[in-house]
């Protein structure tokens, strides 16, 4: 079972074509759906029982998400899509645009359906020139074909679809924050609630889902719902796009089914790199606080059982490093990324971002002081919980993850002002 | 305070002015300022990568904001630049995936071959550095992009292929 959803089309030639991917049975659900008339409800009723979660990192179900939506409430809806991919270590939502983007522009146009909107955005972070050429390109073709503008193939359902394309602002993944940017402002998330289903895009009802759980749509309404989930396990519906990064030898991106033992997973990433031991793994992104390389291999990639070692599956970017990494280094590098990109809002964060920065960075370069330890969690903990958005959480989760797996490393940075592993 | 513009096409070249309608175009009628990051995108492309404040209170002029509301998004964006940049504008990922596949050689032998460190401009003008976050392209890291495109799986040797095959 690999590369069953979103990646169906990979091995084929030029497979973001439309022809290529209507030669897998592409937009067939679509044109389903409008000629029976297919009831909304019931289109929101399979995906819950997909038990697809929110592929962006914050794993919220899908189906229940676009519940929150009153459709039948009078005027504008929209469905945005997150395609501001930024949460380090991850890359997947690159290839889903640049390999299968009418995967997503069908997902995102049954979600209108589904919801009442007649209106899409794709926000495309500004660096991916690439992606997103192949989304306007794709666009265009399903314009052509008459997928998207008024009355689609006669059905009296209007859908059109825009790119927004970011300006580089990892806040910007951030649904709200992205919202205020689609409205031409700087990307500083909004106090919830109001939540977007209520008060979204322009202030009206709008869903914003991720680039990867869109694009499983059209294949969760072809197979139904109850397939989709029993590609997965318990809790974790579905296949998911692995992001593998690191000291490995083949990193790449890989659909399998959630629960796969990170062990194979490893293994179809061609292994550790010159042979070398697996030290640590950060399994969903940089946000998500490591977790040794030795329990890592006996944990399956789904949420529960990276939740229940204290980490989070989160957006599927898998970070494999080997022992010639200094948990030190790396860490004041992961900190000095949130300090950058904070959007300075909320206090605890902007400066507390800058506290992590530099007291990780005193400990590398030798300066540490042995209360810097007690310090680190302190400030983790004052930002903790305390902002408008989850950035602020994102910083302080790995220091808190460092520090409760190699808090002797850091230490010994600290007793002889050096590290501890040789290419430190 | 923003000046009256009487005609809004003498602001930007025809060809420019029908690029920002473009974008204008995606948005509802009363949202034109939700063009403004690709209307700034596609005046710094035309200024040479970067922005002056004229042109930023032009921008405004042209989609009726204020020009604070501009600035705003200018300074917020990592991708739009207030100083002149090079004509080829190398930004080096140096986040954990790439870190770890020896980004740090990629910058030293760039900073050494240019005779440039992150934020400064070769003196002919050719060539700027930047130190960016994250990519999204950590499978074949370490990476860097120059305008618009991607180069992945970095090694000093690939670098100079690269630079010697730029105008």
């Amino acid at each position: 079972m690999v590369n069953e959803v979103c990646l169906r089309t990979l091995d084929l030639e030029r497979p973001w074509l439309m022809e290529q991917y209507q030669s897998r049975g592409g937009y067939e659900v679509l044109k389903q759906v409008l000629s029976e008339k297919r009831a909304p409800e019931d289109i929101i009723e399979e995906v819950k029982k997909s038990g697809l979660r929110g592929r962006g990192g914050a794993g919220f179900p899908t189906g229940l998400k676009w519940s929150f939506i009153s459709r039948n409430a009078p005027g504008q809806k929209y469905v945005v899509c997150n395609s501001d991919e930024g949460e380090p270590g991850t890359f997947k939502d690159r290839d889903i645009l640049r390999y299968n983007p009418h995967q997503l522009i069908e997902g995102m146009i049954l979600a209108g359906y589904a919801i009442g909107a007649t209106r899409g955005y794709n926000y495309i972070r500004g660096e991916f020139w690439e992606p997103y050429e192949r989304f306007e390109q794709a666009l265009q073709e399903a314009r052509e074909a008459g997928f998207l503008g008024d009355n689609l193939l006669g059905s009296g359902f209007d859908f059109e679809l825009h790119t927004h394309l970011g300006g580089g602002a990892y806040i910007c993944g951030e649904e709200t924050a992205l919202l205020e940017s689609i409205e031409g402002k700087k990307g500083q998330p909004r106090y919830k609630p109001p939540f977007p289903a209520h008060f979204g895009l322009y202030g009206r009802p709008t869903i914003i889902n991720n680039t990867e759980s869109l694009a499983s749509i059209p294949m969760i309404l072809e197979k139904g719902g109850e397939w989709f989930a029993d590609i997965g396990v318990k809790n974790s519906g579905g296949s998911k796009l692995f992001s593998i990064s690191g000291n490995i030898n083949n990193p790449g991106v890989f659909e399998i089914p959630m629960g796969t033992p990170f062990s194979e997973l490893l293994e179809m990433a061609g292994g550790m790199k010159d042979g070398r031991k697996i030290k640590a793994v950060i399994p969903g992104g940089s946000s998500a606080p490591v977790i040794p390389g030795e329990q890592m291999m006996d944990l399956n990639m789904d949420y529960d059982s990276i939740a229940g070692a204290g980490s989070m599956l989160g957006s599927g970017a898998v970070i494999v490093l080997d022992d010639t990494n200094c948990m030190v280094k790396t860490l004041e590098r992961m900190s000095y990324f949130y300090h950058e990109e904070s959007c300075g809002q909320c206090t605890p964060c902007r400066e507390g971002t800058g506290w992590l920065y530099r007291v990780v960075h005193r400990i590398e370069t030798g300066q540490g002081r042995q209360e810097d330890l007690d310090l680190l969690d302190d400030v983790a903990d004052k930002i903790s919980g305390k902002t408008i958005c989850a950035l602020g959480d994102a910083a302080a989760l790995p220091v808190q993850g460092m520090l409760r797996h190699y808090r002797d490393e850091f230490q010994y940075h600290i007793d002889h002002k050096r590290c501890m592993v040789g290419a430190g | 305070m923003t000046v009256t513009v009487k005609d809004k096409t003498e602001l930007f070249s025809p060809q420019i002015c029908a690029e920002i309608d473009r974008w204008i175009a995606k948005y509802p009628a009363e949202w034109k300022q939700s063009a403004v990051m690709g209307a700034l995108m596609i005046v710094q492309d035309d200024n040479g990568g970067w922005l002056t404040t004229e042109l930023m209170d032009r921008v405004a002029d042209y989609l009726d904001m204020p020009p604070i509301a501009v600035y705003e998004v200018a300074t917020f964006y990592s991708m739009y630049e207030l100083k002149p940049v090079g004509k080829h504008k190398i930004c080096v990922c140096t986040n954990v995936s790439c870190m770890t596949n020896k980004s740090d050689l990629i910058v030293e032998h760039l900073e050494k071959k240019l005779g440039i460190s992150f934020g400064e401009v070769t003196e002919d003008g050719r060539f700027s550095m930047k130190e960016v976050e994250c990519l999204g392209a950590c499978g074949g890291a370490p990476m860097m992009q120059i305008g618009k495109q991607y180069y992945e799986n970095l090694t000093p040797e690939i670098v100079d292929a690269i630079l010697e095959g730029l105008e």
